[in-house]
């Protein structure tokens, strides 16, 4: 291919191009009184081909002009840059996450509720996928069982926010033990196709189970959380939050009170899994990940050890799962779609496996641009699935490739480069 | 080391692939606190025997029962590959290598004293909370990696990822990952291939050293020099079948050993025999 | 003799637990509605008649099913990956049948097996082209690099593809008449009537038709040495000589091509299709592909029939609702026994 003269591979490129796009684009089925109606579109044909010989010219052209550098060496450079950047990145990262309500519009601050469950999500994910290495496709289940289960509970007990949030989260737990169990000795893809299901069932079940659920029409009048017992509502008698700090009750209160809720749930999250790394616990998962014949043969448990990061994973999906029901006040099986999982997942890929950093950035990248190009309207999901095939091509490794070593001997250790570090097989 | 008592008594061991038989009726006895030696040609067996030993496969027949010197008694046909590690205290390295390559030497150390960690850190939940012996039982982790680390002359690299080291370096952070697991049967699957001279004897003084200090050790290895220095039995397979055993002057006298061996050529070897159970 | 009909233990269990759940009343509250079918349960003729009606309709709707699972076993066998953009392929390939189909019409082409015959050419060769364009641009300059890449852009040319069919074709549900309306009637029962419509005898001469051209292919060919080849082993396959990423590419053209194929069959199956077939279709051939044991061209037949089958019959005498569930679970607990699938290679873990 690459032997092949620019003018002429551009020229071959725009051939295929007609070929995808002359019937697709080309020929529009509208439904008429007769049936089908094929409406032409010659120019939109005419301007897709142009526009693919143009940048295909333009790529090659551009190659020539620079030799290409050494596979992969321009991934492994920015990778360390991000690394390294990571000492002064997390302390500018975490005090604009801290300030962000204070200056920020209403909308903004929904944004960052949204990036910031995506955050927890994915450092949720990251455990299993990023330091296991077990490749889940139905963490949307365990989403979907913490929010369920909140509502539910909430519905049926009258507990609050902070009573139920435990309970969603080992209820996600005991969902993670209970399937992985029986499908966590299945190695590699096997895995992922049964997560993917197990995530099918669970959303079929909350769709289909009326009387529980409330089926396609969900549960609506969630309880919202309270802050020591203080309600954020639009009066100010006592028992609200305006009432007891004598303010003008305002819809920004709740608001910035959901996003530290989730900031903390996150921050809580990367806590936990950033001492789990240093622990034994943490550091077998990423050895189950390098590699777990090896694992085996010095006497652990590698179906035990297993579940515990499907579990410990699973729990932070439903802590996440609770919030965003009760940030919602409504849910339905809508929401856990298999694209929440696929989200999820591009999110700890993209950043890079196992690096709590490279998630942050992650989603700022897949869910914080999306948002901003709203008004695209149905051209934004296209631009989406592009772009995470862009993404994937350019920096296959993701955004943070390089690990820090769990545990030194006194001096400072440098970071593992990525072409180390196994990306398992469970 | 002539009144030493059996440790491993492999009887009647049997394994089939299909309708590949890769060993046949093979018993054996490897002694406490000595270093035995399992020979042969490509294809002999002896790899898969090692792989029944420590679990990864199950026998199609026959018993591995392994005494401790207390008395315990364990039937390793019958445990979970993990058990035989944990409780058996039987440990092994791999003819390719296979160390956690993204992880740093040390760390390799320390999942290789997994078990007592955890059991020290509350199954890992006191840990997070910074409760617990935890922190006591890395410090006491950390000095038995130390320890094997001078003893394999890696101290210098510890901080460095397992998978940068040099290939010599690997085989001996593999039998140094191994020991930290506290074994009383080392199963060493060719440490010598692919070692220079001089690091060869240094691993000879290592093996030494190891069962000195109690551990016995279970070697397959094709470097005869090495296998006739630091053995102290031998057993010879070929084509699945024990063919003798004896110590190293017997072995080397035996002319069943000298015409599986020098009779006809490796390349003859792995022709005929099918191929080394993987 | 008894135990030749004892249910397997899953199934008594499942039967059981019918049992149980209608005694409680609470598959009412399920929605799965058991209930509903207990009227063709009256005579022992008309169950019959029923059964063998639900497994014509199963075997077809298998057949399509297995169609689209070869295309996810081949690219799985030779480069170890999910595609799951395949399933939208598969969506691409009825849309471009519906194309194809109403050109002809207009065209005034109105001789069925010569407009089918066009249709499927042209369906076949132009998804053929998407599938070769996939794996150019999204696939391979990720070979040999980090596994779960490939992965995530697999999803990401997944969602670009619904999204493409959506933007250019609209959201909207597309019909097309009925192309060979009637059929056969094999039985009567107590006025149940058993057919076997022209459309399902079309669809299983079409099926097996491409996959005895399929079978010839990849077992006489050179082309289908190669693939083998580098389904064993893909490197040695590079140093013997053989061009990998030739091969790596006619076996998505290959995979792609039956996909659509099964496009076109299930557009004439069910009259309508929409931009979001491909997920639904994609995820439960994968799920036979697997079950059948990946990798194995047979396996993903097999897989896609009984992946049919389990969904049709579980339908007919269960609740629709939970169908995708049936089958599903049937996949899990087929792992959970065979952990490579029915007719995946058990290979000894190598140590």
């Amino acid at each position: 291919m690459s032997q092949r003269a620019p003018l002429l591979d551009a020229f071959l490129s725009a051939l295929v191009a007609l070929g995808l796009f002359a019937p697709m684009v080309g020929l529009e089925t509208t439904v008429g009184v007769h049936g089908i109606v094929l409406v032409p579109r010659p120019l939109a044909v005419a301007a897709l081909v142009g526009a693919v010989f143009v940048l295909r010219l333009a790529v090659r052209l551009w190659q020539a002009r620079r030799p290409p550098a050494p596979a992969g060496a321009g991934a492994v450079r920015i990778g360390r840059a991000w690394a390294g950047m990571g000492r002064f990145l997390v302390p500018v990262l975490l005090a604009a996450a801290l300030l962000m309500p204070w200056v920020a519009s209403r909308a903004t601050i929904d944004l960052g509720v949204l990036l910031l469950t995506y955050v927890m999500l994915g450092w949720g994910l990251n455990i299993v996928v990023g330091l296991a290495g077990l490749l889940d496709l139905g963490y949307v289940a365990f989403y979907a069982v913490g929010a369920y289960a909140y509502a539910l509970i909430a519905e049926n007990t009258g507990l609050g926010f902070w009573s139920c949030l435990p309970a969603a989260g080992a209820l996600a737990a005991l969902w993670g033990i209970t399937l992985g169990f029986p499908v966590l000795r299945l190695r590699g893809d096997y895995l992922a196709i049964v997560t993917l299901a197990f995530g099918e069932i669970i959303r079929i079940v909350l769709l289909n189970w009326v009387s529980l659920t409330g089926g396609p029409n969900g549960i609506a009048g969630i309880p919202r959380p309270t802050l020591f017992g203080l309600r954020f509502t639009m009066t100010d008698d006592p028992g609200t939050f305006a009432g007891f700090f004598h303010l003008v009750p305002s819809p920004v209160q709740r608001q910035m009170f959901l996003y530290y809720i989730i900031l903390a749930l996150a921050l809580l999250t990367n806590w936990v899994t950033l001492r789990l790394r240093r622990q034994p616990l943490g550091r077998v998962w990423e050895a189950l990940r390098e590699d777990e014949i090896a694992c085996r043969s010095l006497g652990i448990n590698i179906t035990t050890t297993k579940l515990t990061a499907f579990a410990v994973g699973a729990c932070f999906g439903g802590f996440a799962g609770a919030f965003f029901a009760t940030r919602q006040g409504f849910i339905s099986p809508e929401s856990f779609t298999f694209m929440e999982s696929a989200t999820v997942l591009a999110i700890v890929v993209l950043g890079g496996m196992g690096s709590q950093l490279g998630v942050v950035l992650a989603t700022l990248i897949m869910i914080g641009a999306p948002e901003m190009f709203r008004a695209l309207a149905d051209y934004r999901m296209l631009i989406f699935g592009l772009a995470l095939v862009v993404m994937m091509v350019l920096r296959p490794r993701g955004l943070v490739t390089e690990r820090k070593p769990s545990v030194t001997l006194g001096r400072g250790a440098a970071a593992i480069p990525a072409a180390l570090i196994a990306e398992g097989h469970g | 080391m002539a009144a030493a008592e059996a440790l491993l008594e492999v009887r009647g061991l049997g394994m089939r692939f299909g309708g590949i038989v890769a060993l046949d009726d093979v018993s054996f006895t490897a002694r406490r606190g000595e270093i035995t030696a399992v020979i042969g040609p490509n294809g002999a067996g002896k790899t898969t025997a090692f792989n029944c030993i420590t679990g990864f496969y199950r026998p199609s027949a026959g018993s591995l029962q392994l005494t401790h010197a207390d008395g315990r008694g364990f039937a390793l046909a019958a445990m979970p590959g993990h058990l035989i590690a944990r409780r058996a205290r039987v440990a092994r390295t791999f003819q390719n290598i296979r160390l956690f390559a993204g992880m740093t030497v040390l760390e390799n150390l320390l999942v290789a004293q997994h078990v007592p960690l955890m059991a020290a850190t509350g199954l890992g939940v006191l840990a997070i909370l910074g409760l617990g012996r935890y922190r006591a039982a890395e410090r006491h982790a950390i000095a038995k990696a130390r320890l094997w680390l001078e003893r394999t002359d890696l101290l210098a690299r510890a901080d460095d990822p397992a998978g940068a080291l040099p290939y010599g370096a690997q085989r001996r952070l593999e039998i140094a990952r191994a020991m930290c697991t506290d074994p009383v049967l080392l199963c060493l699957d060719e440490p010598a291939a692919g070692l220079n001279p001089r690091e060869t004897a240094a691993l000879d003084a290592l093996l030494r050293g190891i069962r000195d200090e109690g551990c016995s050790l279970l070697l397959i290895e094709h470097d005869m020099g090495m296998v006739m220095r630091v053995s102290d039995h031998i057993i010879v397979l070929d084509h699945g079948r024990k063919l003798g055993d004896g110590t190293p002057a017997e072995i080397r006298a035996d002319p069943r050993v000298i015409a599986a061996y020098l009779g006809e050529d490796e390349e003859d070897a792995d022709h005929l025999a099918p191929a080394d159970a993987p | 003799m008894r135990a030749i009909f004892r249910l397997p233990p899953g199934l008594a269990c499942m039967a059981g637990m019918q049992h149980a759940l209608v005694e409680s009343g609470l598959d009412q509250d399920l929605g799965l509605g058991w209930r509903r079918v207990a009227s063709w349960r009256i005579t022992r003729g008309v169950g019959l008649a029923y059964a063998l009606q639900q497994l014509i309709n199963g075997v077809t709707l298998g057949m399509i099913y297995g169609l689209i699972a070869v295309g996810y076993t081949m690219v799985y066998g030779i480069i170890g990956m999910i595609n799951f953009a395949h399933g939208d392929v598969f969506m691409i390939g009825a849309f471009l049948s519906l194309i194809a189909l109403s050109g002809l019409a207009s065209l005034g082409i109105t001789a069925v097996p010569l407009a089918l015959a066009i249709t499927l050419v042209f369906a076949a060769a132009l998804a053929a082209l998407y599938g070769w364009t996939i794996e150019r641009v999204a696939y391979r300059p990720l070979r040999g690099s980090f596994r779960l890449a490939p992965l995530i852009s697999a999803i990401g040319m997944s969602i670009t593809l619904q999204n493409f069919a959506q933007v250019t074709q609209g959201a909207r549900v597309k019909p097309l008449a009925p192309l060979v309306p009637g059929g056969l009637v094999l039985t009567r029962a107590g006025g149940f009537a058993v057919q076997l419509s022209w459309m399902q005898i079309t669809i299983a001469v079409t099926t097996v038709l491409c996959l005895a051209v399929f079978t010839w292919l990849v077992t006489k060919t050179p082309l289908g040495r190669a693939m083998r080849a580098c389904e064993q082993d893909l490197k040695m396959a590079g140093l013997l000589g053989i061009d990998t990423d030739r091969t790596i590419g006619l076996t998505f053209v290959i995979g792609t091509a039956l996909a659509a194929v099964a496009g076109l069959l299930f557009l004439l199956y069910y009259g309508a299709i929409d931009f979001y077939i491909g997920f639904i279709a994609g995820v439960k051939a994968f799920t036979a592909a697997v079950l059948g044991g990946i990798g194995s061209l047979p396996g993903a037949v097999l897989g896609g029939l009984l992946i049919g089958l389990i969904e049709t019959f579980w339908s007919a005498y269960f609740s629709v609702q939970y169908k995708d569930v049936a089958a599903f679970s049937l996949l899990a607990v087929t792992l959970v026994f065979l952990p490579t699938g029915l007719l995946g290679r058990t290979d000894v873990e190598k140590v």
